[in-house]
């Protein structure tokens, strides 16, 4: 068979200059990033989930004020109290049926206790009868309002206390770091019980600890990035062309850092969270009756064995929102980086 | 001087510069000691020396990149050793850095475009995007490269092309003088013929001066009228290329002469590599700069210069 050289086209590559002229569309670096963004499918999912729960505890404040996750009747709480989540339908576990302590068989407890068929828990209540669903909403919304909290004060302190400190350099930067040693040698407890004693308890005093210390970590890293940054040639050729210094900072140390500063970020939002669950638990936190996820956790504590949804409800939230930080987090810090794209 | 014909005028003169890292530690380092030249404007002034013998230093220092611990530095017969604020900024308009390592200088996470028009925006020398874009284009042109890659990252081009968008990058401030260190001692031995003729193209289009380093003396001698021979932070011999290369005065230089392999497999067996006794800077004498030929200096003591002067013959 006589192959005709003719019937043959070499596709693409005619000549060097055509490949070269291959080019991407012309995309701001926002958008870049936003395009590697979606290529990690988790990344995504996390920052939807992220966005409806924010939605969801900002639109809450008009739904569930605080004061109504709160009441209870004095007066019904034998009617009302750790009644298990019941949905309605025949789904085991949520059914509004549960194992008493001591029995062998399940029961009904919302007819034992002589609940009115109107009312249903769907996350049920805790051990005074309130609903726990309300409780965890509220709960949700502080510790997110923590979240935020968090980030911003990591975000503004921490990045320019260490790109100053850093960039700067000499004295300004021992002296400065002096400084981090002495706060940070303060232990964390020990701000929260003064500034509780001058505050007292409550989600500003916890808010405030949070922004005296939780910079710290971020000052750190920070400034040990700037360190090695400002001695790149992309920054000596920026000075060179007579960038200022904050212009430098913005434009190639903090991009340069991104990685590093979106994790640190998603690593102290978690911490933040449990910092605030920690001390709801040891009683400095928010002060009851408010909820936080932190104190639904320690109040259903003992209640583990009688009681397990009470406890597991608002930790499952707890760590939902802790790992759809995190998993955003890294597939923010892989978006911020050109060289980690796939195509 | 024993000139008859007037000399170009100085674009750049070192008096007695130094700088020390570190100074009063343990671990100082003279990385500049007490070194003076000139450079004439619209000529090529070859900076050569091993490895850490201070030339990086010496360009960083001109561009005020580090504060020099003593000497002075003129641009234009105006001292810019002390300038702030915005006569440094006027300054740095007219010189500009060509960086060693191509991949390190430019900011991964920026594109070609914003690359190129960084010192634009700076200066405020473009008035719209438009004209912006226009420049830009105009850069990349100038330097060989596709107007189409302003929407690429540094990382998706070659070592060469990388080169080529530092060098663009410095000429958008339409510099004087331009500084460049090894600009092609990171580059493959293919490139680096382009590298350095596109350099040569761009200082006869644009009349630019350069200061051009690197440690290799024979692509030095190609591309310079004249050559400082650097070793220890110290300036050892000056001299037009041609007398650095063929007559060499110092040791020092003779050595670095001897390592440079042959492209003739004969000559290549002959060549001895003269090994050098670093002895002769160290021995605590007062040397200064000896014009030993007309334009052609050596550091010595005033016997060492007869010496030398007498070994030529
Ligand atoms: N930032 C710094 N801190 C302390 N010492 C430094 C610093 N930069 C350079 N040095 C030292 O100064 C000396 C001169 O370094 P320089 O970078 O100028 O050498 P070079 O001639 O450019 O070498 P190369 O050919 O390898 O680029 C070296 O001994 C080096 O160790
Ligand atoms: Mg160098």
């Amino acid at each position: 068979m006589a192959a005709n050289t003719n019937d043959f086209v070499i596709v693409g590559a005619q000549n060097s200059e055509a490949n070269e002229h291959i080019s991407k569309p012309a995309l701001s670096f926002w958008q870049d990033a936003w395009r590697r963004l979606k290529l990690n499918k988790l990344a995504v999912i996390s920052l939807w989930f992220l966005v409806l729960i924010l939605g969801f505890a900002i639109l809450s404040t008009i739904f569930v004020p605080q004061s109504k996750a709160n009441a209870f009747d004095s007066n019904q709480v034998g009617t009302y109290k750790n009644l298990p989540p019941k949905s309605g339908l025949p789904i085991p576990g949520w059914d509004g049926q549960i194992k008493e302590p001591g029995a062998t068989e399940k029961t009904d407890v919302y007819t034992t206790q002589n609940v009115p068929s109107k009312d249903k828990f769907l996350l049920g209540t805790d051990t005074i009868g309130r609903s726990l669903g309300l409780r965890i909403v509220v709960g949700l919304r502080i510790s997110l309002l923590v979240a935020v909290a968090a980030t911003f004060i990591d975000l503004i302190i921490g990045v320019s206390y260490g790109v100053f400190s850093g960039w700067k350099g000499g004295w300004i930067d021992t002296v400065l770091q002096r400084i981090i040693e002495v706060v940070s040698s303060i232990p964390n407890l020990i701000i929260v019980t003064m500034l509780g004693l001058l505050l007292g308890n409550g989600i500003f005093s916890i808010i405030l600890a949070i922004a005296m210390t939780g910079w710290i970590n971020m000052a750190r890293q920070v400034r040990n990035m700037t360190l090695s940054l400002k001695e790149r040639d992309y920054v000596l050729a920026a000075k060179s062309l007579g960038e200022s210094s904050t212009k430098v900072a913005l434009k190639h140390l903090i991009p340069n850092m991104a990685g590093t500063i979106i994790v640190q970020v998603m690593m102290t939002i978690p911490t933040a969270i449990m910092f605030e669950a920690v001390l709801s638990a040891i009683n400095l936190g928010v002060k009851p009756p408010t909820s936080s996820l932190g104190s639904l956790i320690s109040d259903a504590q003992n209640m583990l064995q009688f009681y397990p949804y009470q406890i597991l409800l608002p930790s499952f939230v707890l760590v939902l929102i802790s790992l759809a930080f995190i998993l955003l987090g890294d597939g923010l810090r892989d978006a911020f980086d050109p060289r980690a794209s796939e195509d | 001087m024993s000139e008859t014909q007037a000399r170009p005028k100085k674009l750049v003169e070192l008096n007695d510069l130094q700088l020390s890292f570190n100074p009063g530690k343990s671990n100082e380092v003279k990385a500049i000691d007490h070194v003076s030249f000139d450079i004439y404007e619209g000529e090529v002034f070859g900076l050569v020396g091993e490895s850490g013998s201070g030339k990086t230093t010496i360009g960083r220092t001109i561009l005020k990149l580090y504060e020099p611990t003593g000497g002075e530095i003129k641009f234009n017969h105006e001292d810019v050793t002390n300038l702030k604020g915005k006569a440094l900024s006027e300054f740095r308009k007219d010189a500009q850095m060509i960086f060693q390592d191509p991949q390190a200088s430019l900011n991964g996470r920026m594109k070609v475009r914003d690359i190129i028009a960084e010192g634009l925006d700076i200066n405020h020398l473009v008035k719209s995007k438009k004209e912006r874009h226009d420049k830009v284009q105009e850069l990349l042109k100038l330097v060989g490269l596709n107007e189409d890659h302003v929407t690429r990252y540094p990382h998706e081009f070659s070592g060469g092309q990388r080169q080529r968008i530092g060098i663009a990058r410095a000429l958008a401030v339409d510099p004087k003088f331009i500084i460049a260190d090894e600009p092609i001692s990171a580059l493959d031995v293919s490139i680096q013929a382009q590298v350095v003729n596109l350099m040569k193209e761009l200082q006869h289009r644009h009349s630019l001066t350069y200061l051009f380093i690197a440690h290799d003396l024979s692509m030095v001698k190609y591309i310079s009228d004249r050559i400082g021979v650097m070793h220890w932070g110290k300036l050892l011999e000056i001299g037009t290329a041609d007398a650095v290369y063929n007559h060499p005065l110092h040791p020092y230089t003779k050595s670095l002469l001897s390592a440079i392999p042959v492209p003739d497999p004969e000559v290549e067996m002959q060549r001895q590599h003269i090994e050098y006794d670093a002895s002769i800077e160290t021995d605590g004498q007062a040397r200064e700069m000896i014009e030993v030929n007309p334009g052609h200096f050596v550091l010595a003591t005033p016997q060492e210069a007869k010496q030398y002067a007498n070994d030529q013959k």
